[in-house]
């Protein structure tokens, strides 16, 4: 297994079960997947907790990045959604929270990263379209269909082009959660390979070792993009759950 | 703001906004409005600036990205629709054929729309067409 850890690049992204536990046949088991979402709501809370306890009138520098969050967030989602959209700050933020700290968390060494499988944003995003649709449907009642027939289109084109519409809708969820996880995963490969090339070269000695130094110097690049990746994609969730629940809140117009 | 505390020669920040009379308060919130103002003259040129940027370091390949994985979700929701409705109403293959087709369409919308070239949803773009009608 140790040889086989340093040349596949997929082994990072195995899931071991750490409390099996099975219940009516289903496997519930607590794996290292779901300690690492709860490290992250941890981690999460933590820094918000602890940045906001002084609740200084001149901001600390934690509690002024707690701040800064929160501002960036709120005005987000005040731009796209208007302030009728500052009803689902709660959501919105907890998702950018969890999203941020998961793919920041992740870059660790010999951690694991939660949003590098799909299951996982594939379930964020459900949850998205399932607010967007439930509160629709709740606020607006038959009205919010009118999301899937545009004006100015022609009668007889409206159930082709519902049809088409309902596609570009339900596929939402999935170009979501593709766009999150593909890029956590791809990063994380591109890494793990460019790690192993420093391994393997290294191991040849002499003029391995000097040639070693280039892998090494992409992987320190590579790195640093990691970290703006992993804020941009936590970002580009959130922007786009704002953009989707802005359609929830003014369908049709 | 720090420097703002040296000709007030109090030197405190906040308690003296209740303390002292109206003037200092107009005097802020005019501080205030100004730097509000400022600040949002910079921030469309920053918002343009994240969006190219959007979905990976260098802006081609984010965009090559976003717009692959838009045009991918229709097609592949196309396919999972039309199978579902062949498995439901044993119409095999045509639905699976008619939704393919449908999922082409969609994809190449959703392609359109987040080059923002077509207008979203529910949001009309400034000056995207018939939408605005509405």
């Amino acid at each position: 297994m140790a040889a086989a850890d340093k040349v596949d690049p997929i082994h990072q992204f195995h899931i071991n079960k750490i409390v099996p536990i099975e219940i009516g046949g289903y496997d519930l088991s607590f794996t290292n997947s779901s300690l690492f979402m709860v490290v992250t709501v941890l981690v999460a809370s933590a820094f918000l907790y602890l940045a906001t306890s002084g609740r200084h009138l001149v901001p600390t520098r934690w509690q002024s990045s707690a701040e800064l969050t929160y501002e960036f967030i709120a005005d987000m989602l005040k731009d796209s959604a208007g302030t009728q959209g500052m009803r689902f700050f709660p959501f919105v933020f907890s998702l950018f929270m969890f999203i941020l700290v998961a793919n920041l968390l992740g870059l660790f060494p010999y951690f694991f990263t939660v949003t590098s499988h799909i299951i996982v944003t594939f379930a964020l995003s459900v949850l998205v379209i399932g607010v967007v649709l439930v509160y629709g449907l709740a606020r607006h009642g038959f009205g919010f269909f009118k999301l899937f027939a545009p004006s100015g289109v022609p009668a007889i084109l409206i159930p082709l082009v519902a049809m088409i519409e309902v596609v570009s809708f339900l596929s939402r969820p999935v170009s979501l959660s593709v766009r999150l996880f593909a890029n956590m995963l791809a990063g994380h490969i591109t890494l793990k390979v460019f790690a192993g090339f420093i391994v393997s070269l290294g191991a040849l000695g002499g003029v391995g070792v000097a040639g070693a130094v280039l892998p090494l110097i992409m992987t320190v690049a590579i790195t640093g993009l990691e970290v703006l990746v992993a804020c941009l994609q936590a970002y580009v969730f959130a922007i786009l759950t704002c953009m989707y629940l802005n359609d929830a809140l003014h369908p049709g117009h | 703001m720090a420097g703002d505390n040296g000709p007030d020669g109090t030197g405190e920040t906040g308690p003296r906004n209740d303390r002292k009379g109206d003037i200092r308060d107009d005097e802020l919130e005019r501080r205030r409005r100004e730097l509000g103002a400022s600040l949002a003259a910079r921030h469309p040129k920053a918002i343009e600036g994240e969006d190219n940027a959007q979905a990976g370091g260098s802006t081609g390949y984010g965009q090559a990205f976003k717009l692959s994985s838009e045009f991918i979700a229709g097609v592949v929701v196309g396919i999972a629709v039309g199978w579902m409705v062949d498995h439901l109403a044993g119409t095999s293959p045509w639905g699976l054929i008619v939704f393919l087709l449908v999922g082409f369409a969609a994809g190449v919308l959703n392609v359109l729309r987040s080059a923002g070239l077509v207008a979203g949803f529910g949001q009309p773009k400034s000056g995207a067409g018939p939408k605005d009608l509405k």
